[in-house]
């Protein structure tokens, strides 16, 4: 039991921390720009795969460093060279972008990689165990993964509150235009910013990606609880988003371990449930399968009930 | 949409109306006809045309619900599909109860579609009205996935991976059609469809439908002028829920079999897709693009592997150049229609279309060999392109293919001024007569 | 020009009353105790430097915000705090000074839609428009008003800035409203732009209270019975055009000084 929920935990945390280091950077796009950026997660991608290809010419830890690199350079044309200009088509607009960017992603990957996952196994240069517990050794690229998204925290911390640059992306967080109209550069920012929130989504993909598996899929499945975990800690708010990642993370870590359903919930309480009743499916359902549904109940129920989050500071 | 001008001298009021009749049922009269001859059309009269017009019925219907949200109200959804595909899991679910012995002929099951999209959107709505714009959008995709998670989870409902199955030949035979043939599907659909495409036209003609528009435009004055825009919002949602539904019950029928895909993300993003490029602002938009992308999504696949690639480019073609979709495209041209320059502005198209042909040929020969190399490395480095056997190991087609693209892209740079020279002509010939915005 | 009838003020019924309405945003007080009555039928300027509150006021009175104490009567019923939806339901009306029309609509569908609700078509799914003989009638007859009838075919949002300011004023009198409330109508008008709005508002408020906003002197004092001055969130004078120009409060408010010091 013990082992159980130390596992569950440390692994919950590093899922947290993952989610973080993807949902930092959609927060800060959408608090200041506005923009739903379904093609985040396919940063996330990018950088597995850009990653996994530069790992194979020139080895690990350059590529740790490249990629999310290139990624970045990648999200400030973006955002330069497209976003900019159906910008003033509307939101809708924006928002199909992004959607249509995001199809389009996942498509060329298709051409470049294929279709099935690709072999982006741990690098032997991290794959050690860093310690055990209970009989079971936990690896230290795990470790490293945690390490690097504390260390990006900080540095994101630091960054805003110390930097002139990030005073004044904090102010556009909760409120853009009149950042624009005191006399910034704010299509210069929209580039940096744009371009930062993607370099950090491709260094969660640099890690993220051994932890799941490589291929073209792992944006749609991701992406979602992205969006989740920014709407559920709250729009304009980083602090936010570290709250509500680790909340999903956990808790989702923890469900998928869980094997108990409502029927033994019954069980214990001794309330007769028929084997031919309609519901009795619902009720066999259980925890760990119900999990990945967690994430969109919080949504939804967060959206109706308290559409600004839990640390947020307005509604769009 | 709104109508011309009427005299208000009564009698001039009198025979407009007769020849509004004409002109405003006219154009179903004809619709029905042409549905009618459809299938018997030769290269529409085999199995193959007349599924493929069976599936376009549905798109069609599927998109004019959407259209209703998005075109009509301003609504973005992500989660349309939970309506089409629970509306489609109780036809088929009804459709095993006629095998069973219930005795309703086939042709109705539909209506069994549009009754659980109506249920679940008064349920789903009255919780996601509330909110617009990006919150309501979230929600949308928020459900969506629930409901296909549920669905997943619920074998006994959805039949998990494999589906739910019935037979729409078991069951009352009315005038002794037994429904197993694709013909007779066909006219279903096609009945469906035509009836519910001329409702959700009617509905937007209603107080409802024009409010609808005026909350789009501008929620808070509609507020202002003394309407709910939630209440609204709820109603038309409501109805276009019950229309996917619909939808989802002929979807039903032609495939006899629904899995839980029919509530997925793909299936919301496609309708979203096929509205946005038809057009949104524009009922017909919402025909033209389910239109299109049914026939790409059919079709495109037997020529290419890299079709989904092709149908994403498409889309952001749209976004990019032309938000206002294939029908604004077109309807963009009727101020010009009948100017003396509207020749030259066709002639330019003209001109500037075989540069853009070359290009494309170009830029599509390489997106198919990229294609083809990595998904099917094992077929090696001989292929097919456009019917010319090539060795993609050589140089030689990707040259060709990187010239047909940068020399097509250079003449077009250079064809396009004569075309906005054209519109130019165009416009200031109207100009003359009122307003022609180029875009 | 006043009307005879305002100095019987004491008789009349009061169709808007504000009592001791304060808004403040956050710790801000914009509003600091407003008491104001306007008699029915009668027109009612209200003016006062930049940043006085005046659109704070009307979006208090409109719904568009709560106010954070005080009370609004219209017609005898509480309104205050209530949706806007509501409060034009209960028969009062306002424009914007920023044109707030619908713009993806015809000007004959801007004014068709402003009236729907009034004429107690409301959520009505089953019937056809354009077959409410009613509705178009009403529609013509504002367009006829607001002198765009041979624009009535055209997207709002092609129309000149003068037009759009026509149209804003045709939404806000199409629902037959009793009250209503005109934020500076005249802001951004030539000289000859002004003047055809001045007969517009006249003649379109004939059987109404009217209420507005406005910068304008001359505009103010040709169409209003009563003034009411608004400065820093207190009204500081109420009277009859001619004696709030000699007000000294008053002149000390827009000149710094009083006029013949």
């Amino acid at each position: 039991m013990v082992e159980l929920v130390t596992f569950s935990l440390l692994n919950g945390v590093v899922y947290g921390l993952l989610l973080f280091m993807l949902s930092s950077g959609l927060t800060l796009i959408w608090s200041m720009m506005g923009v739903l950026n379904f093609a985040h997660a396919t940063m996330f991608m990018l950088g597995a795969y850009f990653s996994y290809q530069i790992g194979r010419y020139i080895g690990f830890w350059p590529a740790l460093v490249i990629a999310p690199l290139l990624v970045g350079l990648l999200g400030g044309a973006i955002e330069r060279y497209g976003l900019r200009h159906v910008h003033r088509h509307g939101a809708v607009a924006e928002i199909l972008f992004t959607f249509g960017l995001a199809y389009l992603i996942v498509e060329i990957v298709v051409m470049l990689w294929g279709r099935n996952p690709i072999e982006n196994r741990v690098p032997a240069v991290i794959d050690f165990p860093i310690f055990t517990l209970f009989g079971t050794s936990y690896p230290f690229y795990k470790a490293l993964m945690m390490a690097i998204s504390v260390s990006m925290f900080t540095f994101l911390y630091l960054a805003f509150k110390r930097t002139r640059v990030g005073l004044v992306i904090q102010a556009s967080l909760t409120h853009p235009q009149m950042v624009g109209a005191l006399g910034h550069d704010v299509p210069r920012m929209f580039v940096l910013v744009f371009a930062v929130g993607s370099a950090l989504a491709g260094l969660a993909g640099v890690i993220g990606g051994f932890a799941l598996l490589t291929e073209p899929n792992m944006a749609a499945a991701l992406g979602p609880i992205v969006f989740v975990v920014v709407v559920v800690g709250g729009l304009g708010s980083i602090p936010g988003a570290l709250v509500a990642s680790m909340l999903i993370g956990i808790v989702q870590t923890f469900a998928v371990a869980l094997d108990y359903s409502l029927l033994d919930l019954f069980r214990v309480l001794n309330v007769p449930v028929s084997r031919t009743s309609p519901l009795h499916e619902v009720y066999a359902v259980k925890i760990a399968q119900a999990a990945p549904v967690i994430p969109y109940l919080l949504l939804v129920l967060m959206l109706i009930l308290r559409p600004r989050g839990l640390l947020g500071t307005r509604e769009t | 949409m709104s109508d011309g001008g009427l005299g208000t001298a009564s009698s001039h009021r009198r025979s407009a109306t007769e020849h509004d009749w004409l002109r405003h049922y006219g154009v179903w009269v004809a619709a029905a006809a042409v549905l009618l001859l459809l299938p018997h059309v030769p290269g529409l009269s085999s199995n193959f045309g007349r599924s493929l017009l069976s599936q376009m019925g549905i798109a069609t219907v599927f998109a004019l619900s959407f259209n209703l949200l998005l075109g009509q109200t301003g609504l973005l959804s992500f989660g349309h599909a939970v309506y089409f595909g629970l509306g489609g899991f109780a036809a088929i679910h009804f459709m095993r109860a006629i095998n069973a012995g219930l005795p309703v002929p086939m042709p109705l099951v539909p209506v069994v579609g549009a009754a659980t999209g109506l249920a679940f959107g008064l349920l789903f709505g009255a919780l996601t009205t509330r909110r617009a714009g990006v919150v309501f959008a979230l929600i949308s995709l928020g459900i969506g996935e629930l409901v296909f998670a549920a669905s997943r989870m619920l074998q006994g409902f959805s039949g998990g991976e494999e589906g739910i199955t019935a037979n729409r030949a078991i069951g009352p035979r009315p005038f002794g059609l037994n429904f197993a043939s694709q013909l007779q599907v066909y006219y279903i659909i096609a009945f469906w469809a035509l009836l519910a495409a001329a409702l959700m036209y009617a509905f937007t003609r209603t107080p409802v439908g024009r409010m609808g528009n005026a909350v789009r435009d501008n929620p808070e004055r509609a507020a202002f002028v003394g309407y709910s825009t939630q209440g609204v919002r709820f109603i038309v949602f409501a109805v276009a829920a019950m229309f996917a539904g619909l939808a989802g019950g002929l979807h039903a029928i032609n495939y006899e079999i629904v899995a839980a895909d029919a509530v997925g993300a793909a299936r919301s993003g496609s309708v979203l897709l096929m509205v946005y490029i038809g057009g949104e602002a524009h009922f017909i938009g919402a025909i033209l693009g389910a239109i299109t992308i049914t026939w790409l999504q059919v079709s495109l696949s037997d020529y290419t592997t890299a079709w989904q690639l092709y149908l994403g480019l498409f889309f952001m073609a749209i976004v990019l150049f032309a938000p206002g979709g294939l029908a604004g495209l077109i309807l963009m041209h009727a101020p010009i229609v009948r100017t003396r320059a509207f020749a030259g502005v066709l002639g330019a198209y003209v001109l500037a279309a075989i540069p853009a042909v070359v290009m494309l040929t170009g830029a599509l020969a390489l997106l198919e060999i990229n294609y083809r190399l990595s998904t099917q490395p094992e077929a090696g480095s001989r292929m097919k392109l456009y019917g010319i056997a090539i060795d993609t190991s050589t140089p030689w087609p990707w040259v060709a293919a990187a010239v047909c693209l940068l020399g097509g892209w250079w003449v077009f740079r250079r064809a396009w001024p004569v075309v906005a020279a054209a519109r130019q002509r165009a416009a200031d010939e109207v100009a003359g007569h009122g307003e022609w915005a180029a875009p | 020009m006043t009307r005879p009838e305002a100095s019987r003020d004491e008789r009349r019924a009061c169709a808007l009353r504000l009592a001791g309405v304060h808004k403040s945003f956050g710790v801000t007080p914009i509003i600091r105790g407003v008491s104001l009555d306007v008699l029915k039928g009668e027109r009612h300027a209200i003016i006062g430097p930049n940043g006085a509150g005046k659109s704070t006021l009307f979006n208090l009175i409109s719904g568009r915000f709560a106010p954070t104490s005080g009370s609004i009567r219209l017609n005898d019923a509480e309104i205050a705090g209530d949706i806007p939806s509501a409060i034009y339901r209960r028969g009062l009306a306002r424009s914007f000074q920023v044109t707030n029309i619908f713009p993806r609509l015809s000007v004959y569908e801007n004014i068709r839609c402003s009236i729907l609700w009034s004429l107690g078509y409301k959520y009505n799914f089953w019937r056809n428009v354009n077959t409410l003989r009613d509705a178009s009638e009403k529609t013509d007859r504002t367009l006829e008003q607001i002198r765009l009838t041979a624009r009535r075919d055209t997207l709002a949002g092609v129309l000149t800035y003068a037009e759009q300011r026509a149209l804003e004023i045709g939404i806000t009198i199409a629902g037959d409203a009793a009250v209503i409330l005109l934020d500076e109508p005249t802001a951004g008008m030539s000289r000859s732009e002004t003047d055809s709005a001045v007969e517009l508002i006249r003649s379109v408020t004939v059987d109404r209270t009217l209420v507005m906003v406005e910068h304008d002197m001359g505009v103010v004092f040709n169409l209003a019975d009563r003034i009411s001055v608004l400065v820093y969130g207190e009204i500081i004078a109420t009277d009859v055009p001619v004696r709030i120009r000699e007000n000294e409060a008053v002149q000390v408010a827009y000149l710094g000084t009083p006029a013949h010091a």
